[in-house]
């Protein structure tokens, strides 16, 4: 009797493994159900979610002027010392000395991209892009700028 | 502490599996005492992914610490950010609004059944089935990109904050959820097909790595491994936090404590998740997403304890605080290293090809186990 358990065994487990396979050949004939994307080929359609957070940004308008203040609320949220804000004091019209930013220094290889700068920000200047391609050859071109050369604050932002 | 590989005197083989193998997913190292094929004892090694996660929350503030925990169980990561809130704001009393609490709960089934879709594929692929992979990741991956468009990341989310959530839903999301609630429902059958009815399948989980109910408590085991055992360890329903009191689900109980129930165990979890998701996408209330909080978080003095229900069980958050704005000290009671605790006791005496089943099913995450 062993014998014959032990060939039913095996049919039965053909079975189970053809109707399994069934699963495998409805995709093997039904091309449209392939969702692969190619990445590298596809870059010119690929549209990544808004709030995917890639990298942070600095909100520049057509003027060439943003919204920091040098509160270094960002840089205090920071967990991993990803920002350092270096401050100047210069001189308003009226010949009284005020705080801007001379420099927004941004390390993109220490961040963690937790959002939490953008949270804490009091005047929405940084914000989270998209852009996820990142390769570098070499680890100094990650650490970056943010504010443009020439810059300024946005007159009324206090 | 390392005995010399080799053979020993008693005509045992010494041999390691791991760090760097494919079936442990990760860098786990076991250090196995084989009689011929039988093996007679299992050491797990610890040490090779430490980051010292716990030591790091000492010096982060309340704000910060949440997003480290995503590195620790990075398939849930959304429950253990849950959890982490949750201690924060039962130590200073913030209540949540009720929107922010319907969108934790929807969030955490969504991680529940991404986690459980990922074992699903690589417990297959351990057992020797390549495609089931493909076609976990199939769905996994609508569900990663509901968490992109909404949370604006796959993995490490960074979602849920103390007092809410960081953003508010993005206007996508319920239809979004819907449609991947009827892609679900019509893909699982295809799992129950593929791997679930297979005899071959079948025949190498049941009675394989046995762990009694008496064994699955005293070592501590919880989640689905303890309710494949027939221990009834679920945290939503024994101390239910945030809506999960108000939803209708069942908690999934097994009692063949083999590998095979606590397989079952996490298929039927899957469906669970979706009933829940499906009670609560529809009845999202308006309102705030975020209490009012300050910006800077002083916990009063004392210990808070907050446990939460993992994809693999039982998440513990122990905070003490001196009254600052960083803890000083933080522990984390992470689900897997009680669960790998259990392995030694259920392979023994077996053949090292189950050693793959028994361990596949323990769905362990390494980071999580280290920490």
């Amino acid at each position: 009797m062993f014998i014959i358990d032990y060939i039913k065994d095996i049919f039965k487990g053909l079975k189970s493994l053809l109707t399994g396979m069934r699963v495998t050949g409805y995709y093997f004939t039904h091309h449209k159900e392939i969702i692969t994307e190619q990445y590298p080929d596809n870059r010119a359609t690929l549209k990544m979610a808004d709030r995917f957070r890639g990298e942070v940004v600095m909100i520049h308008d057509e003027n060439n002027e943003h919204a920091c203040t040098g509160c270094s609320a960002c840089e205090l949220a920071c967990p991993n010392g990803t920002i350092k804000i270096i401050n100047k004091f210069e001189l308003n019209a009226e010949g009284k000395k005020k705080k801007a930013i001379d420099t927004f220094i941004y390390h993109l290889e220490l961040c963690t991209m937790c959002n939490l700068c953008v949270v804490a920000c009091p005047t929405d200047t940084i914000k989270m892009e998209p852009n996820f391609e990142h390769s570098v050859y070499d680890r100094s071109k990650l650490t970056k700028v943010l504010n443009r050369p020439g810059s300024k604050i946005k007159a009324g932002v206090e | 502490m390392f005995e010399e590989l080799g053979t020993t005197a008693e005509g045992d083989m010494l041999i390691n599996i791991g760090p760097q193998h494919p079936a442990t997913h990760g860098v786990l190292h076991l250090v196995m005492t084989l009689n011929g094929e039988t093996i007679k004892k299992t050491e797990p090694h610890l040490g090779y992914i430490h980051r010292s996660i716990e030591k790091m929350c000492e010096s982060l503030t309340y704000r910060q610490f949440v997003y480290v925990t995503s590195r620790m169980d990075y398939l849930s990561s959304h429950i253990n950010n849950h959890g982490c809130s949750l201690a924060v704001e039962k130590a200073m009393q913030i209540e949540v609004p009720e929107r922010a609490q319907v969108i934790r709960v929807i969030m955490d089934e969504l991680t529940r059944i991404a986690s459980h879709e990922l074992w699903w594929g690589a417990m297959a692929m351990d057992l020797g089935a390549f495609t089931p992979f493909f076609y976990s990741f199939r769905e996994r991956e609508t569900i990663t990109d509901i968490m992109e468009e909404t949370c604006g990341a796959r993995l490490t989310m960074n979602y849920i904050c103390p007092g809410g959530v960081m953003m508010d839903l993005h206007p996508d999301f319920q239809k979004r959820v819907k449609s991947f609630i009827s892609l679900f429902k019509s893909k699982f059958d295809e799992y129950n097909e593929l791997v679930t009815g297979n005899i071959i399948f079948q025949n190498r989980m049941k009675g394989v790595g046995v762990l009694s109910k008496e064994d699955a408590i005293s070592y501590g085991c919880t989640g689905p491994t303890a309710r494949g055992s027939g221990v009834s360890s679920d945290i939503r329903k024994l101390y239910p936090y945030e809506v999960y009191s108000k939803v209708q689900f069942d908690e999934v109980l097994e009692t063949g404590g083999d590998s095979f129930s606590r397989y079952m165990v996490r298929i039927n979890e899957m469906l669970q998740s979706i009933k829940i998701i499906e009670q609560l996408i529809d009845n999202i209330p308006e309102g705030e997403f975020q209490a009012k909080t300050k910006a800077v978080l002083k916990l009063p003095k004392g210990e808070f304890y907050q446990r939460v229900e993992t994809a693999r069980g039982e998440l513990g958050i122990y905070i003490v605080s001196e009254g600052g704005t960083t803890p000083h000290r933080i522990k984390f009671r992470s689900p897997g290293f009680s669960n790998l605790s259990a392995l030694g006791h259920m392979v023994k005496g077996s053949k090292i090809g189950d050693l793959v089943a028994t361990m596949g099913t323990l769905d362990l995450v390494i980071p999580d186990i280290d920490r």
